[in-house]
């Protein structure tokens, strides 16, 4: 139940809660060194820091924004970086699915939505996933909000660290800071894997991507997905009608 | 491409970064009433994504740029095998797997790379 007195005041403290929340969890570590990492990455690559700024806003999804960087940087064509990116970018499409339901009460327009459908992205669907289930429905949308904000902030913050770190360390600290992007992914990648199907990707996409790049196919990445991910698919459902 | 001058990266980062990616989203946000997370598309569609996100992690260690290629392939890729060990094996946390491949980036570089 809401109180209409007191209701914009208490929409800023939950807000903050978040915010707070955000600030407090694992995930901030793990924003801060993927981001370094990145912004790492946006400066060997030769990408403007504010380029890389606007792109942790805008875009928000860290496998997009090192698809981004290292096909563009990497000399692919715009048709291949926007493809890659939109294929890496389909996870979110389930992800929304499964957390606006949780955030959507009996009054909640749809343009109250466009934010926190903007703001999913794994830390801080995992988050809301946790911890907006016991709370009252109608301050889910202000908490995703603040979490969401201190995670991007964390980001873009953490993106301009990595940037100048990497032009002024000595290389084998630069080389620890671009090895935090792939041990990152592959950890959290790793423990989100609550499936078979899951596992099979991650194991198969190891595997299969660098022997499509060892033997120069085209459109690696999107080869790999579809792939790797659909022998994850099959697999585990083959077995299952062979028995 | 020419990736540092103008206003084209800006144009670039919309086109090829902003809305391929925003583009599922808003499928999200259109079509959250009608599937559940457990519909087959869905389970596949994550399979598919999970891929390439691997395949991305494979590239980035095996054909590293930068700072990176200057640490032996055989460290690269035995940190992250430490690394996710040690994450498997220390109640599965995301920050001891990070930090355990980390240091054993950084020490096998020390003592490998000169």
């Amino acid at each position: 139940m809401t109180v209409p007195d007191s209701e914009s005041s208490s929409t800023a403290a939950v807000f903050f809660a978040g915010m707070r929340s955000a600030l407090t969890s694992v995930f901030f570590l793990v924003l801060a060194g993927t981001y370094i990492g990145i912004g790492a990455l946006a400066h060997d690559f030769g990408f403007a820091v504010w380029w890389l700024a606007l792109s942790s806003i805008v875009v928000w999804a860290s496998p997009a924004q090192v698809i981004l960087i290292s096909t563009l940087g990497g000399g692919a064509s715009l048709f291949e970086a926007a493809l890659a990116v939109s294929l890496s970018a389909i996870r979110l499409f389930p992800m929304v699915v499964a957390l606006l339901p949780l955030l959507r009460g009996p009054g909640t327009r749809t343009r109250d939505l466009l934010l926190p459908a903007h703001f999913t992205s794994v830390s801080m669907w995992v988050e809301s996933l946790r911890l907006l289930p016991g709370m009252p429905r109608e301050r889910r949308i202000a908490f995703c909000n603040g979490l969401s904000v201190a995670y991007m902030s964390t980001a873009v913050t953490f993106g301009f660290v990595g940037y100048y770190l990497a032009a002024g360390l000595p290389p084998l600290f630069a080389g620890a800071l671009l090895f935090l992007t792939p041990m990152s992914f592959l950890v959290s990648t790793a423990r989100n894997c609550r499936l078979m199907v899951d596992r099979l990707a991650l194991g198969l996409g190891l595997v299969i991507g660098p022997l499509f790049v060892a033997y120069h196919v085209g459109l690696d990445l999107m080869w790999t997905g579809i792939v790797g991910g659909s022998l994850a698919y099959g697999i585990p459902r083959l077995r299952e009608a062979v028995r | 491409m020419n990736i540092t001058g103008g206003l084209w990266p800006y144009v670039v980062l919309v086109l090829v970064g902003f809305l391929p990616n925003e583009v599922w989203r808003m499928l999200g946000l259109v079509l959250a009433r009608g599937l559940n997370e457990d519909s087959e598309i869905v389970v596949w569609a994550r399979a598919v994504a999970t891929a390439i996100i691997a395949g991305v992690i494979a590239k980035l260690i095996l054909f590293p740029s930068g700072g990176l290629a200057g640490i032996p392939l055989a460290v690269r890729v035995g940190a992250a095998v430490c690394g996710f060990l040690a994450f498997v094996a220390i109640r599965r946390s995301v920050f001891i797997g990070v930090l355990v491949g980390e240091a054993a980036l950084m020490l096998g570089g020390f003592f490998l790379s000169h």
